[in-house]
């Protein structure tokens, strides 16, 4: 143990703590802002100093280590000034336009003008602003980066890419993909987590909500669909705890913005592992194209067109949950609904910057995408007091009915988890007894679980984020690959924590709480977990609507008419700048 | 395009450094002397050979005013922007440059002849302010004597052009 005082008093921590870490441990905040635990930790921009006695020069807390004897001072006038001058310093580069910024009051940055008290304002020469929204994916201007190199390391280390850097250097430094060219133009797979991270408006998820006023205006038959994900956090965006289902809420939400029916992607989810585990089966008994990996992820789906093409033939043939469904509002639904397929707008609430970009593919159903903040923003612009709502229930006619096994594709490991439940039906003719697959759940990076249904052995693993990802593909290329099944989620820890849904900074966590945004954020897991758990059907293949639609339409898992609607193929893409 | 003559060259050079602890800044530099510039092509080779992200050699090159992104001109002209030759007027002396060659620093002339770069300090400072060209050093430079320094060189070019 180390013995150190903090503001005279003392205080005996492990070793190994940062500054930062032992005053989070008893609840004594310091302001930070480049820093983000396990991305960056350099200390650049300056705000999070303190005073330590006989120390020549102030001492930046997050990057340096405690040692006994030590006595830290972290509220001291000069230091607070000094904080404050930081602050001030690196602002007198920035736009300053929060009025108009879409991160406005979602702004680490904003919070901290506040909370140092910022008074002075400094002005002089600034860089020269770059705006980048030619992807209409994602949105880049630079005039409101700090250059805290947070995305830097969220793309290069995290998702093991390295799309983002630093440019040029002094004033005219900024964070660009090489050459400061588009997104559009370089090997990006628009999984946003860059703009997860980003604690300013310099990196965002561009907006398309007028793009559905419009469709409402012009009276189409507008359907909606939310992804599972999206109610284990939409209410943090109205100060719910994070882990809040608001599914109930959040349904009648839609129904007083005027969508014609909504209905909840699960439905997708259930009519994907039909489809997923028919595929997984014949390919295990034939020993083809294994291991195969999942496609609901179009981060994912980008990554390997861009990285591993070689690799292609492993993908589920499986569109995303959210497109199937549309394939089937657009086919089926309208078919027996007697409307126009013209004439249908189907929108979809997704957590996920990627799936704005998924939309565009060519064989897609799907006409508008919108994050969950975009649902959040929605709502508050409507008028509606989401508080106050009563509960209300999806609509119900031909797809609305969803399992368990849907509501947990939101999670890493959930879509195994589904998959597995409906692949031992199929290859035993009973259903798992336990009925959950607890191997595949949890937050590590890389899961495995091997499984003996009915005297075969298959192996499965569970990878999110795009450096895990890499790891099991090289595996394949490599011929050393022992898996059968394979899950992979570009975010991490899935789609609870995509693009779209609700930034978790250190800001709004407790102090004690500050260092462990990942398990915070894990905690919109247990929600989808609790609510399988609590359902009567929790395997796709019980779902009595799924079994209408292939009865009446599409007849069986894989049949042309499904081949036609619902799989999908993938092409290299020349990832070359040049 | 690079010319598979080059391309080759690049290989040898990144073969030679790869095993290096970082690898990197020695492979740069070793083009940077070889071609006089590397530009985004040859990036895209060395990040490919050494399985980094282009936007960080990027980042390299375009952090150090060692490397450059483009070719150079056939005569570098330096002008010091040390304190010493700053307090001295190298302002002027750039500007003149600039307003001559009709080029900004960091630029090169149509012809390929001429480019202005500027240093922070040669280490001269008792010969403020100083400019070098190609390493031949005027000091106690005045803004007229900048025709004087381009006329030098461009007579050069001629006299060599007639003796070819």
């Amino acid at each position: 143990m180390i013995n150190i005082k903090i503001n005279n008093k003392e205080y005996s921590f492990e070793e190994g703590l940062t500054i930062l870490e032992a005053c989070h441990k008893v609840n004594i905040d310091i302001p930070t802002l480049c820093h983000y635990k396990d991305l960056v930790q350099s200390g650049n921009c300056r705000v999070c100093l303190v005073e330590v006695k006989n120390n020549r020069n102030y001492v930046t807390a997050c990057n340096n280590k405690i040692y006994e004897g030590m006595e830290i001072f972290t509220n001291t006038l000069e230091i607070i000034e000094a904080r404050k001058k930081s602050l001030e310093l690196i602002i007198s580069n920035h736009s300053l336009e929060c009025l108009n910024c879409s991160s406005n009051q979602n702004c680490e940055l904003q919070a901290l003008t506040k909370k140092l008290n910022v008074t002075e304002r400094y002005h002089g020469q600034k860089t020269e602003t770059t705006i980048d929204d030619l992807s209409g994916i994602l949105t880049r201007d630079t005039s409101k980066c700090i250059l805290c190199g947070r995305c830097i390391e969220m793309c290069k280390k995290v998702q093991g890419i390295g799309i983002l850097d630093f440019e040029n250097r002094g004033l005219k430094t900024i964070v660009a993909p090489v050459a400061n060219k588009s997104f559009k133009d370089v090997p990006c797979t628009y999984c946003g987590q860059c703009t997860k991270v980003c604690p300013t408006g310099a990196l965002t998820v561009k907006e398309n909500i007028r793009d559905l006023l419009v469709a409402l205006k012009e009276g189409k038959h507008v359907v909606v669909q939310t992804a599972p994900a999206i109610r284990a956090a939409l209410g943090e965006e109205f100060d719910y705890p994070i882990g809040t289902n608001v599914e109930g809420k959040m349904v009648s939400a839609l129904k007083q913005i005027g969508f014609s029916k909504v209905y909840d992607v699960n439905f997708g989810a259930d009519l994907t592992i039909m489809e997923e585990a028919t595929e997984f089966i014949e390919r295990y008994t034939k020993k083809e194209n294994l291991p195969m990996i999942t496609s609901c992820c179009p981060g994912w789906i980008n990554y390997a067109e861009n990285y591993y093409p070689d690799l292609l033939n492993h993908l589920s043939t499986c569109k995303s949950p959210h497109m199937m469904e549309g394939a089937i509002i657009k086919s089926y639904y309208a078919e027996i609904n007697n409307i126009n397929k013209e004439d249908i707008v189907v929108v979809s609430i997704m957590p996920c910057s990627a799936k704005k970009e998924e939309k565009d593919r060519n064989d897609n159903d799907v006409d508008i995408v919108l994050t969950t903040v975009e649902l959040a923003n929605l709502i508050k612009l409507f008028g509606i007091n989401f508080k106050d709502l009563e509960d209300e229930k999806f609509d119900n006619d031909l797809l609305g009915d969803f399992s368990g096994a849907g509501v947990i594709f939101g999670t890493t490991g959930g879509v195994m988890e589904a998959a597995l439940r409906t692949a031992y039906y199929s290859l035993t003719n009973q259903e798992y007894e336990k009925i959950s697959f607890e191997n595949v759940r949890g937050s590590e990076g890389i899961k495995e679980a091997s499984l003996n249904i009915n005297g075969n052995e298959v192996n499965v693993a569970v990878v999110h984020s795009l450096s895990n990802a890499s790891k099991v593909l090289d595996e394949i290329r490599n011929g050393t690959s022992k898996y059968d099944f394979i899950e992979v989620m570009a975010c991490p820890l899935g789609c609870i924590n995509g693009a779209g849904q609700p930034k978790i900074t250190s800001s709004k966590l407790e102090t004690k709480e500050k260092d462990n945004i990942l398990f915070n954020t894990y905690k919109r897991a247990k929600a989808l977990y609790d609510e399988d758990k609590k359902m009567n059907i929790r395997q796709s293949h019980n779902n009595p609507q799924i079994k209408e639609l292939y009865s009446k339409y599409l007849q069986y898992p894989h049949s042309p008419k499904a081949h036609e609607l619902l799989h999908t193929s993938y092409s290299k893409k020349d990832k070359k700048i040049i | 395009m690079i010319s598979s003559k080059s391309k080759e060259e690049i290989y040898n050079i990144i073969e030679k450094r790869k095993n290096m602890e970082t690898p990197l800044m020695m492979i740069l530099s070793d083009i940077q002397n070889k071609f006089g510039y590397i530009d985004l092509e040859v990036q895209q080779i060395v990040a490919e050979a050494l399985n980094i992200p282009v936007s960080e050699i990027y980042g390299v090159v375009t952090f150090y005013s060692y490397f450059s992104l483009k070719p150079k001109g056939k005569y570098v002209i330096s002008t010091c922007f040390g304190t010493a030759c700053y307090v001295k007027g190298t302002q002027g002396i750039i500007d003149e440059f600039c307003n001559k060659l009709k080029i900004k620093p960091g630029e090169t002339t149509e012809d390929g002849l001429f480019s202005i770069d500027i240093l922070r300090c040669v280490g001269a400072c008792s010969l403020a302010p100083v400019v070098t060209v190609n390493g031949k050093i005027y000091p106690h430079v005045k803004i007229a004597d900048v025709d004087k320094i381009i006329k030098e060189y461009k007579d050069k070019e001629v006299l060599m052009n007639e003796n070819s």
